[in-house]
């Protein structure tokens, strides 16, 4: 099977993750307090295998036969997914218990979907990238209707699997496409050849339908419309998956397939596409944020509007574009499971306190909680000195090198009107007396994730280099 | 080059200090005020160490300590100051402790908060003011804006929330679009110097050398940033709500420090940066400068509150400063930068004494007032001292400025026309105007409002506020020396850049995109 011991160690991290969903199916089945298990068994794992990806981050080679890149930018996406999965699994220890959605199997799931999420991002072939979309896109569609007993969790769950699947049929058939024209599925010899393929208008529209089926994973606009109500929908841990990390993995396979397609020549022809994209994503979900008042599809909205940023760095179709989508994934990803980590502490049984004026008098109640997510609001909004400005700030000089001076400008008036809703909760919160009795639950280990997810936030904003450099190194 | 590390103390204190706080129990108010006075007070006695070691003969930046912080965009930990940022880290860490011990008996909820954010707020002022890299100036410039949101939205008046978030995007709004034009320079520059950098005194060589046009549109993206702050005509709407809902101690810190940061960009950054703009746009700001000296006093004549007066005023000497920049020779700038410091003393002064008479009467209504020159002689003085500073009395320290600025404007060769002056010069009798107005409904006559007789006069702890101010105001009016020829050489130095652009690099090899 392996060519080598080191190949082996090379795609240790998939291994560790595998390995680890075979043992939780074990004690699933054999433990009678597999429950109580399976979250610090899962976030072993995840912090394991993380952890090992980050150290084994020179290991760069292309292995089980050429499918799979190991080493680099696969690994700093690897180490962003597990360490995000780890946070999402602490946050869901008490979660579930208040939601009664205790399962095993929800912890299996997550694995299972990160396990995804890590084919997808270090793919080399074409169907590697679908078969670790379906993997986690099907383990997403159960996550999202796990809470069996609420008819909106079911409506998500429905929802993002008729879109979902929608999606992937345009993936499919954008692979067949390619396919039909190139020969082969491979990435690496779809690039070298794309002067000679790019004649052919059939090979052209393969790809833009394989953009168009992630254009929906990254809930870009037009193609968000299921991100609104599957958010909501969902249990607040799960939106913090799927809002991160889940969308992370798109970026990464993006990533894979298109930054070999950037160094060729005649590929310029997709990035007005892209920017057209982030243009619609960043003033549309800022503007429409301002109308929410239920603070999940506030940060739907505001997830949409990101995506926006993000892709400004795809756009300018350069490295140091790469480098800021890279960083800015690694920086929302903290941000965001800490606003859904505060948001599932706050929230109480049958979805009560997800208005947001439930966060009134916040700051007076819970003091903690509240500076938490002001400054998350703050980093969202892309105030310094904190991560969210500084991954900002990248996207732009990117954006500015390659001379799309003007995309930048349309970020910036994004920037302010977002803002405006952000900082409505940093007003709730300090500015308003509370109204109602919001007690938010005393949740030790959700307030230990968030806490972990807010100090990365700020560690980032005033030290990014080290992470820079790492992501710069690869690229 | 030799590290000075007195300016990364300075810096350091307050967040220390802040930290500390944090520690504090919140009930243990007394114990916090104190730890916060002391902090502001040890951050003032470092800048005075500052100050005595300043070498007022040099036009380079002093206390220079640099560090490299992002590697890979070439970021720097980089402070350093000039005759100019001396003067204004002076006036912050002036003020800081007086607006403190000004809101001991103000401030009764969430002391440690608006400690904390007081201290916070002190810390993103002296980083602006001491910043030679445009990264780090960037971040101290937005960061600021937090503490202030929270000082006037938790311990604002009525209408704070409005007040606070109408502060927030509009000030962030301009700041963005400085981004943009602040990444666009590094990016040109990144070619003639051979790397990306945010160093500003590398900037300063390469900013002139980009082509008229382009420079006109990114002087114009910093100008609209800093207008907005200083605030310029039209952009001041934000100005009168956010001073009039802010607690006294945040008004005193915006006017008195905070609106110096837009006057202090233009002449750190649009000056030096984009010579040739400058040049080109000089007429219009001035223009926008003199209607913002003449509408803000003319505004501040009909205001019934108090507190909306003085802060139209600002907007009308606020004009005068910028009027004094951009006439670009070197009495009207050395008459801008006294009339910053000129206008942060005695506008601090008027906000701490309107606060102090509202503490009292709860009421800013100057109709509510009238006669109380008997019931309180001590603060009827003050508020006749303060006015008078702030009109421009010969002798004390308004005058001084004012002067300055007028007789440059008027000898100006960038403006070419003594109208300027002519107009502006009215401001300073509107200004006589509508403060002895107020004076008068406020102090003489009868008492019209029988609430007024049991007003207290100035206790010992608003004295000790008041006098130190006081004693600036007849120093800088009797003996300006001591302060112009702090930044005598700086000013010369800022306008020989614009006159006289150095273009160290070929004007052939620019290629903009």
């Amino acid at each position: 099977m392996f060519s080598s011991i080191q190949e082996f160690y090379n795609i240790l991290p998939l291994v560790i993750i595998g390995s680890g969903i075979v043992l939780s199916v074990l004690i699933e089945i054999y433990s009678k307090k597999s429950e109580s298990i399976l979250p610090w068994f899962s976030i072993l794992v995840f912090l394991s295998a993380g952890f090992y990806s980050l150290l084994s981050v020179k290991n760069e080679s292309v292995v089980l036969q050429n499918m799979l890149s190991t080493g680099g930018i696969t690994n700093i996406f690897y180490f962003i997914f597990n360490i995000g999965a780890a946070l999402v699994c602490i946050l869901s220890v008490d979660y579930t218990k208040k939601y009664g959605i205790n399962y095993g199997e929800y912890y299996i799931l997550i694995q299972n979907s990160v396990l995804g999420m890590m084919m997808m991002a270090g793919a080399k072939s074409l169907f590697m990238i679908f078969l670790g979309l379906e993997v986690m896109s099907v383990c997403f569609y159960v996550l999202a209707g796990v809470n069996r007993k609420k008819e909106e969790a079911i409506e998500a769950s429905l929802k993002y699997f008729l879109l979902g699947s929608f999606a992937t049929g345009f993936l499919v058939y954008g692979i067949a496409l390619i396919y039909g024209s190139a020969h082969t599925t491979s990435i690496d010899v779809v690039t070298a050849g794309f002067a000679e393929y790019s004649s052919d208008i059939i090979f052209l529209v393969g790809i833009l339908l394989f953009l168009i089926g992630f254009s929906f994973k990254i809930a870009a606009f037009p193609f968000h419309m299921w991100v609104p109500d599957v958010y909501e929908g969902a249990p607040t841990t799960v939106t913090g998956l799927f809002s991160t990390i889940g969308k992370a993995a798109a970026f990464a396979a993006i990533i894979a397939t298109l930054t070999a397609l950037f160094s060729g020549e005649n590929t310029s022809m997709f990035l007005p596409y892209l920017a057209v994209l982030s243009i619609f994503s960043m003033l549309f979900g800022s503007i429409v944020a301002i109308a929410q008042s239920n603070i999940k599809r506030m940060l739907a909205y505001s997830s949409i509007s990101h995506a926006g940023y993000i892709l400004i760095g795809l756009a300018s179709g350069t490295s140091v574009g790469v480098t800021g989508v890279v960083f800015y994934l690694a920086v929302y990803t903290f941000m965001n499971l800490a606003a859904f980590g505060i948001i599932s502490l706050v929230e109480g049984e049958n979805d009560k306190n997800l208005d947001i004026n439930s966060y009134a008098g916040l700051g007076t109640k819970s003091p903690l909680l509240a500076a938490l997510l002001a400054i998350i609001m703050f980093s969202l909004a892309g105030l310094p000195p904190l991560a969210g400005f500084f991954a900002k700030y990248y996207v732009f000089i990117a954006a500015i090198k390659s001379g799309l001076t003007w995309l930048a400008i349309l970020g910036i008036i994004s920037s302010v009107i977002s803002v405006y809703f952000y900082l409505r909760i940093v007003v709730l919160m300090y500015f308003k007396e509370a109204e109602g009795e919001v007690v938010p639950s005393k949740s030790f280990s959700g307030f230990f994730g968030v806490v972990i997810s807010v100090l990365l936030v700020i560690l980032l904003g005033i030290f990014p280099g080290s992470l820079l450099d790492l992501i710069n190194s690869y690229l | 080059m030799e590290q000075s590390y007195l300016l990364t103390y300075l810096l350091a204190v307050p967040i220390i200090g802040s930290l500390l706080l944090l520690f504090i129990n919140k009930e243990k108010a007394h114990l916090i005020k104190y730890v916060g006075l002391i902090v502001a007070l040890i951050a003032f006695v470092i800048s005075l160490i500052i100050y005595l070691d300043f070498n007022d003969q040099s036009s380079d930046f002093q206390f220079v300590h640099k560090f490299n912080w992002v590697t890979n965009l070439n970021i720097s930990y980089h402070v350093g100051i000039d005759g100019l940022s001396m003067l204004l880290i002076l006036l912050t860490t002036f003020l800081t402790p007086l607006t403190l011990i000004s809101s001991w008996s103000g401030i009764k909820n969430k002391v440690k908060e608006f400690t904390f954010f007081m201290l916070f707020l002190e810390l993103g002022m002296l980083g602006v003011f001491a910043s030679l890299d445009m990264f780090l100036f960037y971040v101290f410039w937005e960061a600021m804006l937090i503490p202030m949101y929270f000082i006037i939205g938790i311990w604002g008046g009525e209408r704070r929330i409005y007040a606070s978030i109408k502060f927030f995007i509009y000030t962030m709004a301009g700041s963005l679009l400085m981004l943009v034009a602040i990444i666009w320079l590094c990016v040109y520059s990144a070619d003639l110097l051979g790397g990306f950098t945010t160093n500003l005194l590398d900037l300063y060589k390469t900013g002139p050398t980009i082509n008229t046009t382009i420079q006109g549109f990114l002087f114009l993206a910093f100008a609209l940033s800093f207008a907005i702050k200083v605030p310029l005509f039209p952009f001041h709407t934000w100005l009168p709500d956010a001073h009039v809902e802010a607690p006294t101690a945040g008004s005193v810190i915006l006017a008195g420090v905070l609106l110096k940061m837009g006057t202090y960009g233009f002449l750190r950054f649009n000056l030096p940066l984009f010579p040739q703009a400058s040049i080109d746009y000089a007429g219009l700001i001035s223009v926008l400068a003199v209607i913002g000296i003449i509408y803000g006093a003319l505004v501040a004549m009909v205001q019934t509150d108090m507190k909306k007066l003085v802060a139209y005023s600002s907007v009308s000497h606020l004009g005068f400063v910028m009027l004094g920049i951009f006439a670009l020779n070197q009495e009207a700038v050395q008459g801008a930068v006294i009339q910053m410091i000129n206008h942060g003393l005695s506008t601090g002064a008027l906000f701490l004494l309107v606060g102090m008479i509202y503490e009292r009467t709860h009421t800013r209504k100057i109709a509510d007032y009238g006669g109380i020159a008997k019931i309180v002689p001590y603060f009827s003085f003050a508020l006749l001292f303060t006015s008078l500073s702030s009109i421009g009395l010969p002798g004390l320290n308004g005058f001084i400025g004012e002067f300055l600025i007028l007789t440059g404007a008027f000898k100006s060769t960038v403006l070419g026309s003594w109208w300027f002056t002519v107009f502006a010069a009215t401001g300073v009798i509107f200004a006589a105007v509508y403060l002895l107005w107020m004076y008068k409904k406020v102090v003489f006559g009868e008492v019209t409002n029988a609430n007024m007789n049991s007003v207290t006069d100035l206790n010992f702890r608003e004295k000790l506020v008041l006098v130190p101010i006081f004693v600036f105001i007849v120093w800088i009016g009797i003996y300006p020396t001591t302060f112009l020829k702090i930044s005598d050489k700086t000013s010369e130095h800022i306008i020989n850049l614009v006159t006289s652009p150095v273009n160290q690099i070929p004007v052939e090899k620019i290629d903009v995109k």
